[in-house]
């Protein structure tokens, strides 16, 4: 039984004098315990949306979240605000992007570590002074009983990512959810965080939810991954379906955007063309559309439903017009093909 | 640190020496001076020219400068000719200190009791109905005179209401005389039992506080408020929240705590200004304060003891930003580890 069922979540932003913006549009994901999972996407795919509302951590005022988060059995989205201060940190904790920001400069790592755990795990002050030292450690900060005293200014980026991390980690939760952890360190640092994750997710049977828009970090971390696009899923598969038979054409995009060192000097870089402003609303129509080289007709007259795809086992696919690895779509001629019939049965 | 302290007490002795020269010749440029004060308006030319000559006025205004200078270094500050005659002025300002200090605490805690909590409350439910009031009665507070003000509390609920005394520091008719201690009349009253002195002193100064608070607090209530706003939309906050702490942790170490530096200063520039003595409020409430004494020194001319007030004043401004600058290292690790 999966620890995390995520079913058709929806965020919705209210504007003032606009359509209200839907962030999230139905995204449904599992997650199994000790699982990697990886949410990729570029910005505005609403990837760290979905992250905040699975923790509730979005604004109380302006949004509307709808759909089931099932963590355990208990839909989060229902709890009563107090319980769900209960789990957080405990149950399920986060880390984010930029460790500078998300750590408050005027107070010592040390209180920012041991106020988890006296308020989760009732330790006195002595007690979760020693477990922080032994957290720091663990998440390979030299010197830990120094660093305890210092503050955030005082570490180095990937420092603070790490303090951040053991903050996370401090009540051994069961499901960690790592918004861009590395997106704001170079990149002998990334290295080392993704690893102590994966280290730590291992040694503690913990599920992670892992918020990217690096294939990289994918390729090395993930089990299993869903690519977003316009607040929706648009591929799912296990990380070697993906990188060997990815048929999304955005996913396609993204994989050829990334440069490659054995390409000649000079030569042009292939970003994924347009941007998200881009997007048309997926109500009738196949919000990536508009920057897709691959699209038909039917793109801009139906909405694509996420379904089995043509390639591989448990693939699924948000597209009428995959791109397959002998370059020739299925449903290029016509848009009548086995996906949408899949997608009709299913 | 160390020498950072050293280098700021440095400027306030340039600054000071700047200041003395120009207050001298401004102070000498104006109209009138103590020799018609004293004489009065039907003194004849020689009497006049006595005493102009009896207190040094004949002279040179660089060689009046230059004696003035030096006795200042050995501690004289000249006599008050004025607001108290023939006391060194000095002592004027001495024994004026405490009621302008026991004052400046007043209506700072009138300021910082009203103004953070209510800023706070503001900037949580920030467009609602209290938010709007709040910021409306700030404005208010800011563009009252503070003349008006005082006038309208000291008719209001002092004369019509008769609930608080209008003026002074200590009504005449207690039961006994209330004994004099440290020159903080509050204070004096619990040090020696004089429990009814002692209240009788804090009756006195809760229509002058407010008066004079009112800016303070006003000012105090909108840095809070925004800067309250901001903080609690920075990602250390979501961070807390992340962690499933309390909203009482929250608030108070991870909320509260961050917003307080733009108040601190805040809070410590308006002590630098009241400390200056509060001229209007004290006026209006005729409370034996600096701001009164300068108001007295301005109209009779009494060069030395305006010389000393000013000098004082601007020393307070400059110490109290000196320890305003102190205290933010205390508060902030950023600073204090640089």
């Amino acid at each position: 039984m999966p620890l995390l069922e995520v079913e058709d979540l929806g965020v919705e932003f209210r504007r003032r004098g606009l359509e209200p913006f839907r962030a999230v549009d139905g995204v449904s994901f599992d997650v199994d315990p000790g699982q990697t999972v990886g949410l990729v996407g570029e910005s505005g795919c609403g990837k760290s949306v979905t992250s905040l509302a699975i923790m509730r951590l979005l604004m109380p005022r302006g949004n509307r979240v709808t759909g089931r988060v099932s963590f355990d059995g208990t839909d989060l989205l229902r709890l009563p605000i107090r319980d769900m201060r209960d789990r957080r940190g405990r149950d399920l904790a986060m880390i984010f992007q930029d460790p500078l920001s998300s750590l408050n400069p005027v107070i010592s790592i040390g209180l920012q570590v041991t106020e988890v755990l006296q308020r989760h795990r009732g330790m006195k002050q002595s007690a979760a002074r020693a477990e922080a030292r032994d957290l720091l450690d663990q998440v390979g900060i030299p010197d830990p009983d120094r660093r305890l005293k210092e503050y955030p200014h005082q570490l180095s980026g990937g420092m603070r990512q790490r303090a951040l991390i053991a903050m996370a980690v401090a009540c051994r939760p069961r499901l960690l959810i790592a918004d861009e952890p590395t997106t704001a360190l170079d990149v002998t640092i990334q290295a080392q965080i993704l690893q102590l994750l994966g280290t730590l997710v291992r040694e503690n049977g913990t599920a992670l939810i892992m918020i990217t828009h690096d294939l990289g970090v994918v390729a090395g971390l993930c089990d299993e991954v869903n690519v977003l696009y316009g607040g929706r899923i648009v591929e799912r598969a296990n990380r070697h379906e993906l990188f060997a038979t990815p048929q999304h054409p955005y996913t396609h995009g993204l994989l050829a955007s990334i440069p490659r060192l054995d390409a000649p000097a000079g030569e042009r870089l292939h970003p994924v063309q347009g941007s998200v402003s881009d997007n048309i609303p997926w109500t009738s129509a196949c919000a990536f559309a508009p920057r897709c080289g691959n699209e038909v007709d039917r793109c801009r007259s139906a909405s694509p439903e996420l379904t089995a795809a043509p390639l591989g086992h448990g693939h699924q696919l948000r597209c009428f017009n995959p791109v397959l690895p002998d370059g020739a779509g299925v449903g290029a001629t016509g848009g009548s093909a086995p996906v949408d019939s899949a997608g009709e049965a299913l | 640190m160390l020498r950072y302290i050293v280098r700021r007490l440095i400027q306030l002795v340039v600054v000071m020496f700047v200041l003395s020269l120009l207050l001298f010749l401004w102070l000498r440029s104006l109209p009138g001076g103590p020799d018609s004060a004293i004489c009065g308006e039907r003194c004849t030319p020689d009497q006049r020219v006595a005493m102009r000559h009896a207190l040094g006025m004949d002279q040179p205004i660089w060689v009046q400068y230059f004696k003035y200078m030096g006795r200042v270094f050995t501690g004289n500050f000249g006599y008050s000719s004025g607001v108290e005659p023939g006391t060194p002025a000095i002592e004027v300002f001495l024994h004026r200190l405490p009621a302008t200090i026991e004052l400046t605490i007043g209506a700072l805690i009138f300021a910082i009791v009203l103004g953070i909590p209510l800023g706070y409350f503001a900037a949580r439910r920030k467009g609602g109905i209290f938010d709007n009031l709040g910021i409306i009665s700030s404005l208010v507070g800011i563009a009252i005179p503070v003349f008006f003000l005082a006038y309208l509390l000291k008719f209001v609920f002092a004369v019509k209401l008769g609930w608080l005394p209008d003026s002074g520091r200590q009504s005449t008719d207690l039961a006994q005389p209330a004994t004099r201690v440290t020159g903080f009349f509050v204070l004096d009253g619990l040090i020696t039992r004089e429990w009814d002195a002692s209240w009788d002193a804090f009756r006195h100064l809760i229509l002058p506080s407010i008066a004079l608070g009112t800016i303070p607090f006003a000012v105090i209530f909108r840095i809070t408020r925004s800067s309250v706003i901001d903080v609690q939309n920075e990602d250390y906050v979501r961070t807390a929240e992340a962690k499933g702490l309390t909203t009482q942790v929250i608030r108070r170490r991870h909320i509260l705590r961050n917003a307080m530096l733009p108040v601190v200063t805040v809070t410590g520039l308006q002590v630098g200004a009241l400390l200056a003595g509060a001229v209007l409020t004290e006026t209006v409430f005729a409370y034996p304060g600096l701001g009164q004494a300068t108001a007295i020194a301005f109209q009779l001319r009494d060069f030395a003891v305006l010389q000393v007030l000013v000098l004082a004043s601007a020393a307070t401004y400059t110490l109290v930003n000196l320890v305003v600058d102190l205290s933010y290292a205390l508060i902030d690790p950023r600073i204090r580890t640089r």
